[in-house]
């Protein structure tokens, strides 16, 4: 059972997939609690993952499965290390939480939430887990389908038409992925990401350019998904418009391309890697530090809480593909650090930008996708009345204020503790995240080093002037508002999400030993390509013949 | 062939750039359709170009791809265009679907200014 466990992530929310479109559409409670319960069981496989990934040192250290029973470089091949493990949880705890939310009321706003929510883990879990190129393809796919029904889930011509972007653009990376995966294949002849790194180093001068130009052209399918300046142009509008659940589970998606650019690029251009050592990274530094600048400037311009946490997306992962780039493993171990905190934060960021501008608008209206043009809080500007009997100054004399409502004052502290994680402000594990990163930035002197470190500084601040900003003329300008309605099944996952940064920061110790060794794993790509090489399959009745082995012993009769 | 090759798959994927950069959503899925004619036929290329070789194996040969076809492409090939007839068919929901919200085609919703 345990051996097999590695094909769980993938197989369970497909399953579960299946159960639910037979369900039906009209059964929402079992739906839900179906649906539930399977994220619950892949959060569980996940941390049971993530614990054999912690225990196992030298080889053991990975998992490798082969689903059809066939070596390495001719079967598929999925691989559990200690990055996708770490990435695996963090997914399969964004997907609970959104699936928590929408309980309240997203998943009637059309049809099939929970299946598609399935399909969306199925993806991402496969992307992490995949060890060739060919099922990174497929799986991006899945999961790239089901963002597209998750994305237009409720409806209404601001998601049409978001969407419209949204769907041309993936598709047009999908096809230069295509393009570049089989220009690898046309040069190496094969498609496995350990055998690649074991014959990149070997390949003749002439053919290098030829790798490099399909790298290249790969890689821009993964940087558009990982948004980085200047494929992202389409990432604000639709994430912003897309349903609060929905937004929260999208902060994975860039995710998932920063984690394919770290597997191949460490994988693939390590410095034994000959020619080929470091191919991009300057790209990706570059552009990683651009999309920063971008990310931090989008913040400081927008008012709409959901098109900031657009941007904080941007943020992060304009300061992963930054730190992928510079290639330090100090650095990129505090990255690793910084990565899961990062997602959880912009993810019940989304979630609390929803309950915040719903607030503002009648139930029925809260359904319909905002309009992306009005970029502005209508709460609190030209039209604002003020109360007559309102304390403007101290010289007034009634200073006996509106009662904070409790669903005020819980919103109003789930946000203060988002604007902390998310401009990295002491006490929660932003703040040890940016630290990390800084102190590690600290020990090099360059000048590429320093301007990381200016822009990582800056951005924070940035996000600290405008989050607040935000708060401020939401929860403090006294207008004349009806104070928001919390459910529990919509306060509890913001609750939780802000509740695990808070155990995060106290656990800064042991994630930070976790990071470290995965870092030095990355690095030292050997023991990846020998796990992945050597793996051998299970002698079966039809192979037994081919692998030199005695057939299996029949049961008994 | 590989002359022949080249400029179909030139040909294709220089008319559906062309046409996924107009403003109508119709050439847009016209645009999107040539292209990915274009890489499925660039995809097999990448195969080595080969005529008259078997597609399965055969008992008494030996199995190099001197005497066989690569599978490998056509697989990729294959699943690249299940996905892009599903994505095709999703496109031209959400083609409708815009067309019925902003009633006009354009891709950003906006008529001409006439």
């Amino acid at each position: 059972m345990i051996q097999h466990l590695l094909v769980i992530p993938v197989l369970l929310p497909l399953l579960a997939a299946c159960l639910l479109l037979l369900v039906g559409d009209r059964r929402h409670r079992s739906q839900a609690t179906l649906g539930g319960l399977a994220l619950l069981a892949n959060l569980g496989v996940a941390l049971l993952l993530l614990a054999q990934a912690m225990g196992g040192t030298g080889p053991s250290a990975y998992g490798v499965y082969l689903p059809s029973n066939w070596e390495a470089p001719f079967g598929i091949v999925l691989v559990l290390d200690r990055l996708s493990a770490m990435m695996l949880v963090v997914a399969a705890v964004v997907a609970l939480m959104a699936q928590l939310f929408s309980l309240a009321r997203w998943d009637k706003a059309g049809a099939h939430f929970h299946v598609l929510l399935q399909i969306q883990v199925m993806g991402v879990n496969g992307a992490f887990l995949t060890g060739d190129l060919f099922n990174l393809f497929v799986f991006f796919e899945v999961m790239l389908a089901a963002s597209y029904g998750l994305l237009l889930h409720g409806s209404g011509p601001s998601r049409v038409k978001a969407g419209l972007h949204y769907v041309t653009i993936n598709l047009v990376a999908s096809s230069l992925f295509l393009v570049g995966a089989s220009m690898i294949y046309g040069v190496t002849g094969t498609l496995n990401f350990a055998d690649l790194a074991a014959k990149i180093p070997l390949l003749a001068a002439q053919d290098r350019p030829l790798l490099h130009a399909a790298c290249a052209v790969l890689a821009v399918a993964f940087l558009a998904k990982a948004a980085m300046w200047p494929l992202n142009a389409w990432l604000v509008p639709a994430y912003s418009s897309a349903s609060a659940p929905a937004g929260a589970v999208f902060a994975l998606l860039t995710k998932v391309g920063v984690y394919v650019l770290l597997r191949l690029s460490t994988l693939w251009f390590s410095p034994q890697a000959g020619d080929s050592a470091g191919f991009g990274s300057a790209w990706l530094l570059w552009g990683g530090m651009g999309t920063l600048a971008f990310g931090a400037l989008g913040m400081l311009a927008s008012q709409r809480p959901a098109r900031l946490a657009g941007f904080a997306v941007i943020v992060s992962s304009g300061t992963l593909l930054a730190v992928v780039g510079l290639a330090r493993p100090e650095v990129t171990a505090g990255a690793l650090y910084y990565l899961p905190t990062s997602t959880f934060a912009v993810s019940a960021f989304f979630l609390i930008a929803e309950l915040m501008e719903r607030s503002r608008l009648s139930e029925t209206r809260s359904r319909l996708a905002p309009e992306d043009e009005e970029d502005h809080l209508p709460f609190a500007l030209a039209e604002q009345e003020l109360n007559e009997d309102t304390n403007l100054d101290d010289q007034q004399e009634a200073l006996i204020g509106r009662p904070i409502p409790a669903a005020t004052a819980l919103l109003g502290l789930a946000f203060i503790a988002c604007t902390l994680l998310v401009a990295g402000l002491p006490p929660l594990s932003g703040f040890v995240g940016k630290v990390l990163m800084l102190s590690a930035l600290l020990k090099d002197t360059g000048t590429v080093a320093w301007t990381l470190l200016t822009l990582v500084v800056l951005s924070g601040l940035f996000a600290l002037v405008a989050l607040s900003r935000v708060g401020m003329r939401f929860f403090w300008a006294p207008v004349n508002r009806a104070a928001p309605v919390l459910r529990v099944a919509e306060f509890l996952p913001i609750a939780l999400l802000v509740l695990l940064c808070g155990i995060y920061t106290v656990r800064a110790e042991t994630v930070m030993a976790y990071t470290r060794s995965t870092v030095q794993a990355l690095y030292t790509p050997a023991g990846y390509v020998q796990a992945v090489m050597g793996a051998r399959p299970l002698p079966t009745a039809t192979n037994a013949d081919r692998l030199g082995l005695p057939p299996p012993q029949a049961a008994a009769p | 062939m590989e002359i022949m090759l080249a400029i179909a798959i030139g040909a294709l994927t220089t008319c559906g750039v062309w046409l996924l950069l107009r403003p109508r959503t119709y050439q847009v899925i016209m645009g999107l359709s040539l292209l990915s004619y274009g890489v499925n036929l660039f995809i097999f290329s990448m195969g080595r170009l080969a005529v008259d070789l078997e597609p399965v194996l055969v008992p008494g040969q030996p199995v190099t791809l001197q005497f066989n076809a690569d599978p490998m492409p056509q697989a990729l090939v294959l699943t690249a265009i299940v996905i892009g007839f599903a994505m095709t068919a999703l496109f031209l929901v959400l083609l409708l679907a815009q067309r019925g919200f902003f009633g006009n085609d354009h891709v950003d919703g906006q008529g001409d200014a006439e």
